[in-house]
């Protein structure tokens, strides 16, 4: 509550917006502003309903198959349309694993990243790596799909028939070496993906952090690492964080370019070199051959479990993120 | 450095291992930070580079200017699909650019406490709403009722897509609009509505352009709510009632597909779309740095 207020009035002096004047000319509003406030009120509420309409029609066509799975849906762990069976956990878990694996090595390079741009590269050089991670972000996930077909997953095949038979005594390398795509591909992909995305994100939040903070702690003789690792990274955890988890609201939505190199296959995977199933992939892939009422209903549910999974994630992530920049402004006002 | 300096003496013998040890320490940090750095950066040479390689060999006059032919015939092109995505993402465009900008100025220029907060925050978890899902309620939504796939549900998908991004980019513009300029409008006794359209709008529409640039290019570059709402097409359609072909979605039916003709189409559509997306980015750049040079 106070934070609301707090916010109105600051946003209200720091914008110098018009809203301040109507109740003023109260008396004699002219029709055309209260015409004007009212139609931009109504896009507003428009985005509202928007929203409302995206779960209320998700909702509506799962029902068939919300009355006749329930949430037994999210536990069944046969996809068979033949038997008009359907259940959610193998490419829920198949989701889950390759997003992992991609906060694994997205997560490191990332923030190592986001640091040296942040702190140790020479201001007039910054754009010029910063610019082509803004880029990154910005390929259609069509296009990493195409060049993780055809130029990372052969790559990937010879790096599992390697580890295949010089450690395939570790179990989760004891896979078949032979397709290529599968868990540890679509993985790769996403972090690929990702990456850029965790990159920008972190080096604002780690710019945020106030200089003073960082030279106090070389004044008393720190090395710039110490100083970043003792001040800078602890103050900017909070937006990290935040970060890191928009980054996997990202890799859990992802959709082509999974579908095109992480194999497919209904079953729970037992090593890294299966080829599974994601929630968005499934979707994907099954939908056009979807033939009767429930199938699609099936496929629609599973839609409406990744929104709502989704949404957590990035509910999680405004809020800290948010969060952040609040104090951030406050301490730079 | 400066500790070295001041440490003299004994002090200076006793602590000059912990340093260089702290200074090890703090070369292989830099050390790791400039690797992750050169792998991000590379990724991006290594994946733009390759696109424009393969693609730049496959594009062709009559990959642009023809119609797919039957599959596994060589020749044809993807002429169908370019027409398709631009009528789609155009008809998206049509429908979220008003509403997007009538919300950001309500959001800026109408302080509400609570719909301004409540719309600009579901704003921003909008954006993040899988493109897959999109499809399904664009399916749900359209398709289901009408019965038909259709390049016009395409646009709702691809509006659904555009709103938040337009809206966010937009309210940010407006928000960098000096208050001076609203004051001496209203000084002169232009209403807050003309103040708006003729005044705020103006000074902030390089902004807003790139604002929707950058959201147009990003909806030309979805293929997942295509798949069941545009649904492709292998003929020239021009009707936006039925289904229509659109460029990721032809990259991604071609690339799976098992003819190598089709392969090197899809790297070729992959170029045409990949340079839509450099130009967007370059473009925005340029408008926000000459923005930055005032």
């Amino acid at each position: 509550m106070k934070h609301e207020v707090q916010a109105a009035t600051s946003s209200g002096s720091i914008n110098g917006t018009l809203g301040w004047l109507l109740p003023r000319q109260a008396g004699s509003v002219r029709l055309g502003d209260r015409l004007f406030q009212l139609l931009v009120r109504m896009c507003s509420v428009f985005i509202i309903l928007l929203a409302l309409l995206l779960v209320g029609d998700l909702f509506r066509g799962s029902w068939e198959a919300i009355q006749h799975f329930g949430l037994r849906f999210l536990i069944g762990t046969t996809w068979d349309p033949v038997a008009h069976e359907f259940g959610s956990l193998p490419p829920a878990v198949g989701t889950l694993i390759k997003s992992l694996i991609a906060l694994m090595i997205a997560v490191p390079v990332s923030i190592g990243s986001a640091v040296f741009i942040a702190f140790y590269i020479p201001k007039s050089l910054r754009s010029f790596v910063s610019y082509p991670i803004e880029l990154l972000a910005g390929i259609p996930s069509i296009i990493f799909g195409l060049w993780g077909l055809f130029i990372m997953v052969p790559v990937i095949r010879v790096i599992q028939i390697w580890l295949k038979a010089h450690f395939g005594w570790i179990p989760i390398f004891n896979g078949p070496a032979v397709y290529g795509v599968g868990v540890l591909a679509g993985g790769i992909m996403l972090a690929i993906m990702i990456t850029p995305i965790i990159t920008a994100i972190s080096r604002d939040i780690l710019l945020t952090v106030p200089r003073t903070q960082i030279e106090a702690l070389l004044a008393l003789g720190a090395t710039k690492w110490e100083a970043i690792w003792k001040v800078a990274l602890p103050y900017a955890r909070t937006g990290l964080i935040g970060a890191v988890i928009l980054g996997l609201g990202r890799s859990i939505g992802e959709t082509m370019a999974v579908t095109m190199v992480g194999g497919n296959n209904f079953a729970l995977p037992e090593t890294l070199f299966d080829p599974i199933h994601s929630m968005a992939s499934l979707i994907a892939s099954e939908f056009a051959e979807a033939t009767y009422s429930l199938y699609v209903s099936a496929l629609i549910y599973m839609g409406l479990v990744l929104f709502g999974i989704t949404l957590i994630v990035s509910l999680l992530a405004q809020v800290l993120i948010w969060r952040l920049s609040k104090e951030g402004f406050a301490i730079l006002d | 450095m400066s500790t070295a300096a001041a440490n003299t003496g004994l002090a200076h013998l006793t602590t000059d291992r912990r340093f260089s040890r702290r200074k090890l320490v703090e070369r292989i940090a830099v050390g790791g930070a400039v690797c992750c750095t050169a792998v991000t950066v590379s990724l991006l040479w290594i994946i733009l580079g390759y696109v424009i390689y393969r693609g730049g060999r496959a594009i062709n006059w009559e990959l642009l200017t023809a119609l797919p032919t039957p599959p596994g015939d060589p020749g044809g092109g993807i002429a169908n699909a370019l027409v398709g995505s631009l009528i789609v993402v155009a008809l998206g465009a049509v429908m979220a650019v008003p509403i997007s900008l009538g919300a950001a100025i309500f959001v800026n220029e109408f302080p509400s406490p609570r719909l301004g907060r409540a719309v600009r925050f579901l704003a921003e978890v909008l954006t993040g709403v899988p493109s897959i899902v999109v499809g399904l309620f664009a399916y749900a939504l359209i398709v289901q009722p009408t019965g038909t796939f259709s390049g016009f549900s395409g646009a709702v998908a691809y509006a659904f897509i555009m709103v938040p991004i337009i809206m966010i980019s937009t309210h940010e513009a407006l928000r960098r609009v000096p208050p001076s300029l609203r004051e001496a409008s209203l000084a002169l006794g232009v209403p807050v509505w003309r103040t708006i359209l003729w005044v705020v709008l103006p000074i902030a529409s390089r902004a807003l352009l790139t604002g929707i640039l950058l959201a147009v290019a990003r909806a030309l570059g979805e293929a997942a709510p295509m798949l069941f709402t545009a649904f492709g097409n292998p003929f020239w359609n021009l009707n936006p009632a039925k289904p229509m072909a659109t460029v990721p979605h032809i990259i991604y039916t071609y690339a799976t597909g098992p003819y190598a003709d089709w392969h090197d189409k899809a790297w070729g559509a992959s170029f045409v779309l990949l340079i839509v997306v450099l130009i967007t980015s370059l473009l925005t750049r340029a408008v926000l740095r000459s923005k930055a040079d005032e």
